[in-house]
């Protein structure tokens, strides 16, 4: 089995938001949740540079470990997946991911959050696969049919890879050859402890 | 030469020289890279003056940018401290919570297995005096109360998925665990103003005084079975108060914070106030253990001071010499027969 994870080449993101755009579409996300979103740092300044995160589906996951009622499991495929039925909305999946990826549908004053949505990897839930209560909870599961998640699918400059961890680093170095030069791969040391020599 | 034929010869010269110029131009850049990036084919590298994630690490230690979308916790594309949180939730806490909790309760256990219950120290006048009126003991049933289900609900957030999990299963766990969030929201208001009237009608009477230093030195007398001098409340009382007030007070703050997310703090400040919620919520259980061994099986007599409200003249003559002195010949308004326990 691959270990799937999700790179940003930042020197290739162009900052057109279609990534966001796409997995609101794909999984009917509700107004007020980002599974995924484009952060640019120092906006409008020499240097600037833009980044899409979404869930990394880290290694030891910090959302799964603080999780009080357990309700983390991850595939095959080393995806991080969440059951909505025990989640209990106590917000603590968001303070341990250092990458923002916890969701709530509500504010979350007076402990009233809501059942947390994330990321799946375009890989549904704990529903049975491509079911309408599925699609319902958790959105497509792409996975299921065969095919990558959405987002760095259609992504128009491949800035965005998603597949095999072994197979998009291979292809990031190749480009990082290529060009003669790479910033790296954006969190990675922190989700997967371990990073591309390039 | 009339004005269109002008117009057009000086377009003319100025196309030619775009055109003469222009390749030449182009072919310079790519012929001549400037010095020191010869590997790199494509010429110079054009990210070099853009921002790397070990140089942002390395500056405010997360990476915090700028997002289109409204909601501005977005804007924070890494913050490594989620796993320091992780590690915090997971290697340090039960590990701490277990030592200090299990540790009090044993160490209590061993203090009653070779002491055992300490006498009531005087012979029983079968006369009474008021030692808590009615706000006083109305007050401390609400906030202990409150306090017993918040740490049974809050020890869940941390122990619950390691041993009540295994035995009810996930469904059943997250149901009790859902309803124990909300009582753990909910109580908190009752135990908040608990503490605020408990440090109103107290504060005066647990001032530290004379009294304290001696009778912590001789340990309050509880092994020598001796009764150094107290007031109202000995230094051992006192110290339960302040740990009361100023836990209560941080668990409130920490608590509030929590309550009202990213109202006030940002990620960290979130997670600091876990950090402090998380090691007074520890300190103070393991300080009540105590407090509710002292009050009911530890002493003869004490547990009615709460429940009630009255004690034996006799010992508060014994246990209080400065608040009610042995030599006080009667206490008119104070003293009555016994009541039975309201």
């Amino acid at each position: 089995m691959a270990r799937v994870k999700f790179l940003c080449d930042a020197d290739r993101c162009i900052e057109c938001n279609a990534c966001v755009t796409a997995c609101k579409n794909e999984h009917d996300v509700p107004w007020g949740i980002n599974r995924r979103r484009v952060i640019t740092l120092r906006d409008g300044r020499p240097g600037e540079r833009s980044v899409s995160m979404a869930c990394m589906h880290c290694t030891e996951a910090p959302c799964a470990a603080v999780c009080p009622v357990d309700c983390f499991y991850t595939t095959a495929d080393a995806i991080v997946l969440h059951s909505k039925e025990l989640c209990i909305g106590c917000g603590y999946c968001f303070y341990a991911c250092p990458f923002g990826a916890p969701q709530y549908p509500r504010l979350g004053n007076f402990g009233s959050r809501g059942k947390m949505d994330k990321c799946t990897y375009c890989a549904g839930g704990p529903l049975p696969a491509s079911t309408e209560a599925e699609y319902r909870n958790y959105g497509r599961n792409r996975i299921a049919e065969g095919k990558l998640p959405l987002c760095a699918e259609m992504c128009s400059t491949k800035s965005l890879l998603a597949g095999d961890g072994e197979v998009i680093a291979q292809i990031y170095k190749e480009r990082v050859l290529q060009r003669g030069y790479g910033s790296g791969a954006w969190g990675w040391q922190t989700a997967y402890r371990e990073t591309i020599v390039t | 030469m009339s004005a269109p034929i002008r117009m057009a010869t000086v377009l003319l010269i100025c196309l030619t020289t775009i055109f003469a110029v222009g390749p030449v131009g182009a072919q310079h850049g790519r012929d001549t890279p400037p010095a020191g990036v010869g590997a790199q084919p494509s010429g110079a590298d054009p990210t070099a003056e853009s921002v790397t994630e070990s140089e942002l690490l390395n500056e405010i230690g997360k990476l915090q940018g700028r997002v289109t979308i409204p909601d501005g916790k977005a804007a924070i594309l890494v913050q490594p401290q989620g796993r320091t949180y992780q590690s915090f939730h997971e290697r340090w806490l039960p590990w701490i919570g277990a030592v200090v909790i299990l540790g009090m309760a044993i160490a209590l256990a061993v203090f009653y297995l070779i002491n055992g219950r300490i006498p009531f120290g005087a012979r029983p006048s079968g006369r009474t005096i008021v030692r808590f009126n009615r706000l006083e003991r109305f007050n401390h049933w609400m906030t202990a109360a409150s306090f017993i289900v918040l740490a049974i609900t809050g020890l869940n957030y941390v122990f619950g998925k390691r041993l009540l999990f295994p035995l009810i299963g996930p469904d059943a766990f997250a149901t009790w665990s859902q309803w124990a969030k909300f009582a753990h929201n909910a109580f908190a208001f009752p135990f908040m103003l608990g503490i605020v009237i408990m440090a109103i009608v107290w504060l005066r009477d647990n001032l530290p005084d004379r009294y304290d230093w001696p009778w912590l030195r001789s340990f309050g007398g509880f092994v020598s079975g001796e009764h150094p001098p107290a007031g109202r409340f000995n230094a051992g009382q006192k110290l339960i108060f302040w740990s009361v007030v100023l836990g209560g007070l941080a668990l409130s703050a920490s608590g509030l914070v929590m309550l009202f997310p990213f109202a006030l703090v940002d990620i960290n400040g979130m997670q600091v106030a876990q950090y402090v919620h998380a090691f007074s919520a520890v300190a103070l259980i393991a300080i009540i253990l105590a407090h509710i061994y002292i009050g009911t099986i530890g002493m003869v007599g004490a547990f009615e001071a709460m429940e009630s409200g009255r004690v034996d003249i006799e010992w508060a003559r014994t246990h209080h010499s400065a608040w009610i002195p042995p030599d006080d010949p009667d206490l008119p308004e104070r003293t009555g027969a016994r009541v039975p326990a309201e």
